[in-house]
């Protein structure tokens, strides 16, 4: 990445103030690749303002069993933070909020996470039971080909949430970073590093 | 914005749609000073503010999937980000469909029409495709050495890149510079030469060198949301913006065609149209009329402008409004392929599409059980994320958590995808025609379509199968997801590839064509069609340049025929 991308996030703010007082925003002087960290930037900003999210959709109680889902399904790890840093439970519940239909998906699909676990464990809830509890569930609905007999819904549900949170983890700035997308810039130029090209030769049919 | 046009001004010309054809004939017409208002059924553009282009995903709440999480339940009518602004159903201007018929009517109604968000390949038809060696269809009125200066003419004026290979089956043109083929396309060239498959520099509308005041390309790989610098080929931007400032043109937005009047001698004298803003009846008086308002809605109009002495439609006398419809024929494959899994990051944006792609190739081919051909165009590459970009990959992957996400990220890059387009044979199942029991928004008669593949059509698909598959494989890659249902073969759903054309067909014999070879209709002498209704046949080369040229020709004629006097 660019020298551009280790820019600090104040660095970051106090340039886009400076390109707003000039009045060059407006103009779209800003490019891509800077517009991609302002964005973040201002993100955090307003997060750190507004304190935390409140969900507008789904109750509190929901909203943490999402977010805990979110958590397991991408995790974060040695390249980046996860789902859960990413906002998969907010951009889920923003969604519910715009849509009765998705708003039942989620609502029946974490109900149904809360019964499973309350069938196994007595009294606990998804959220609330410890991580290996939480696992051995989702070990039964994650592969559908081997998923547990009696456990259809589930499977249904969490196909629903991998896809989602996948969606909103990997259209963030953190999983575009992750992925390691390059573009959404202008260049002067197309060309095509050759050590990409020898990578892929090296490995094909054709070395 | 209606503007106000006296009762008494007489338009020389007036153009019905802003698309490829539309924006072609204001384009050619003001540049001869002639005097032209335009129709058009949808709004003004405005590039600044309806383009999406440059924007990341996360820059919207929604993020693409659409306010009410449209993608995800399969109502979205196409990405958010695009910009066609026109879908497939359109709330106000519904269209029917024969029982047991299917049929995907896209309309795009915006000033310049489909060429905003359009793939823009731009292929000029074969020798072949004009004068058919099979006698499956009918022979062209023009052939292709009387187009080649208008293909120049084209290509020299919208921009298109390209190679000279000396292909019959792919002609070459006015090129700009070629782009560099991205690392899956190298990797697919050579499994190509192994299966002695050509895969040649891609064709497309895009300028990798500024030309006629349009700056080049940027290379964002965003084309489909529309080029705010107008780099990548658009008829609003190219062509009726400039005209607009000649003070020649007269853009009517909202406006949609009802009907051609026509006078005691059979000429067209005004046409009537509703302006969506105020429901009301307006008519607007000419010395002649371009109807380019794509190929089933020019159709549509002519078979509602019906009069004593029209009663089949306008310029219909030989019954052939509405008939030989035809879309381009579609499959499309995907593939994974190891060599790229973990390909070394960097931007492969380029221009939005192909970089290179594979014409026909079996031309005379003895053993193949299909007639025409069909060329490949190809996708890849590390493309910015979206909504959708990776349900393929948790659906294979299956599973959750850290290996999910290693399997995700290794995987980035390494998806090929083929697409075949090929050449439906016109038959007489596969045709539009009024709805006389049902009216659009405006009170204007819809179309009903009947709609058919033949075998013909079934088996060119099987074979784009096993070359597809063949590719993938000879570059050591895995076909994703499972086989098509045998009896459609997985062929596109007709009107799908957006490729309608042949509804106002064009001839020599005025019982078996609508049209002249000058777009011109037998029956009406200052009635001019210039969109893909004029085209006898639906090559497997993708119709907008073949749309241009043919409207440059028609618009140069119709300029020559108005200052003899003759219309």
């Amino acid at each position: 990445m660019s020298e551009s991308g280790d820019r600090s996030r104040r660095e970051w703010l106090r340039h886009i103030a400076v390109s707003l007082s000039l009045g060059t925003v407006g103009n779209s002087v800003l490019s891509a690749q800077d517009a991609h960290h302002v964005h973040e930037a201002v993100e955090a900003d307003k997060a750190a303002a507004n304190g935390p999210y409140r969900p507008k959709a789904l109750t509190a109680h929901e909203f943490a069993t999402l977010q805990r889902l979110s958590d397991l399904i991408l995790p974060a790890d040695e390249h980046s933070p996860g789902a859960l840093a990413a906002g998969a439970a907010e951009f889920i519940d923003f969604l519910c909020s715009a849509s009765d239909e998705m708003k039942r998906i989620y609502t029946g699909g974490l109900g149904w996470l809360d019964e499973a676990i309350r069938r196994r464990h007595d009294g606990e809830t998804f959220a609330g039971a410890a991580p290996g509890r939480q696992t051995a569930l989702l070990d039964a609905i994650a592969w559908r080909e081997s998923a547990t007999a009696g456990m259809e819904a589930g499977v249904e549900f969490f196909e629903w949430a991998r896809k989602m949170v996948a969606d909103a983890f990997y259209t963030s700035a953190i999983g575009i970073r992750d992925l390691g997308y390059q573009g959404n810039r202008a260049m002067s130029e197309f060309h095509v590093p050759r050590e990409a090209i020898d990578y892929a030769i090296k490995r094909s049919p054709f070395a | 914005m209606p503007q106000i046009i006296s009762k008494g001004t007489v338009f020389d010309v007036v153009v019905i749609g802003s698309g490829a054809g539309g924006g072609t004939a204001v384009k050619v017409l003001t540049d001869h000073g002639i005097n032209v208002a335009l129709l058009e059924a949808g709004p003004m553009l405005n590039p600044a503010r309806d383009f999406r282009e440059h924007v990341w995903p996360y820059q919207v709440d929604h993020r693409g999937a659409g306010a009410h999480s449209e993608l995800y339940f399969g109502r979205q009518q196409w990405g958010f980000f695009a910009a066609p602004v026109g879908y497939w159903d359109i709330p106000d201007e519904p269209y029917t469909a024969a029982p047991g018929n299917q049929f995907r009517w896209f309309r795009s109604r915006i000033l310049g029409g489909r060429t905003n968000h359009y793939g823009r390949i731009s292929l000029r038809f074969a020798d072949y495709d004009f004068q058919p060696e099979d006698g499956l269809s009918d022979p062209w009125p023009v052939s292709y050495d009387e187009m080649a200066p208008w293909y120049d003419k084209a290509e020299g004026f919208i921009g298109v890149t390209g190679t000279r290979e000396g292909l019959r089956t792919a002609p070459d043109g006015n090129f700009l510079p070629p782009i560099a083929p991205r690392v899956h396309e190298v990797l697919i060239q050579k499994s190509c030469r192994k299966l002695g498959i050509p895969c040649i520099p891609s064709r497309m509308a895009m300028l990798t060198r500024s030309i006629n005041g349009r700056a080049a390309c940027h290379y964002c790989g965003q084309c489909g949301r529309g080029c705010i610098t107008a780099s990548a080929f658009s008829s609003s931007q190219a062509m009726i913006f400039p005209a607009m400032k000649t003070g020649k043109l007269t853009v009517i937005p909202g406006a949609m065609a009802r009907e051609l009047a026509t006078d005691g001698a059979g000429k067209v004298t005004a046409v009537s149209y509703v302006d969506k803003a105020t429901r009301s009846e307006q008519q607007i008086r000419c010395r002649a009329v371009v109807v380019a308002a794509s190929a089933c809605e020019s159709a549509r109009l002519l078979l509602n402008s019906r009069s004593p002495r029209f009663p089949n439609g306008l310029a219909n006398g030989s019954g052939v409004v509405g008939r030989y419809l035809t879309d381009s024929v579609g499959y499309t494959l995907s593939g994974n392929v190891p060599a790229l899994a973990g390909l070394p990051r960097h931007n492969s944006d380029g221009i939005d599409g192909m970089h290179v792609y594979v014409p026909w190739w079996l031309l005379g081919d003895q053993r193949k059980n299909f007639p025409r051909g069909y060329h490949i165009e190809l996708g890849g590459g590390f493309r910015m994320p979206q909504i959708g970009s990776f349900h393929g990959a948790c659906a294979a992957g299956q599973g959750y958590g850290k290996k999910l996400k290693d399997g995700i990220r290794e995987g980035y890059g390494a998806e090929v995808s083929f697409a075949g387009r090929g050449e439906m044979i016109p038959n007489r199942n596969s045709y539009c025609e009024i709805d006389a029991r049902r009216v659009d928004a405006w009170g204007i008669p819809v179309l009903c379509f009947h709609f058919e593949w033949s075998e013909n059509e079934i088996n060119q698909v099987r074979h784009m199968h096993q070359t597809f598959q063949a590719i993938i494989e000879t570059m050591g890659g895995k076909v994703n997801g499972p086989l098509p249902d045998p009896r459609t073969a997985g062929i596109s759903v007709p009107g799908t590839i957006i490729h309608e054309a042949g509804t106002v067909r064009m001839g020599t014999d005025p019982a078996r064509s609508a049209l002249n070879s000058y777009c011109q209709a037998h029956e009406v002498k200052n009635l001019f069609v210039c969109d893909a209704a004029p085209f006898v046949s639906q090559p497997d080369k993708n119709v907008t340049l073949s749309i241009v040229a043919f409207a440059w020709r028609a618009s140069e004629y119709l300029a020559e025929e108005m200052r003899k006097g003759n219309v």
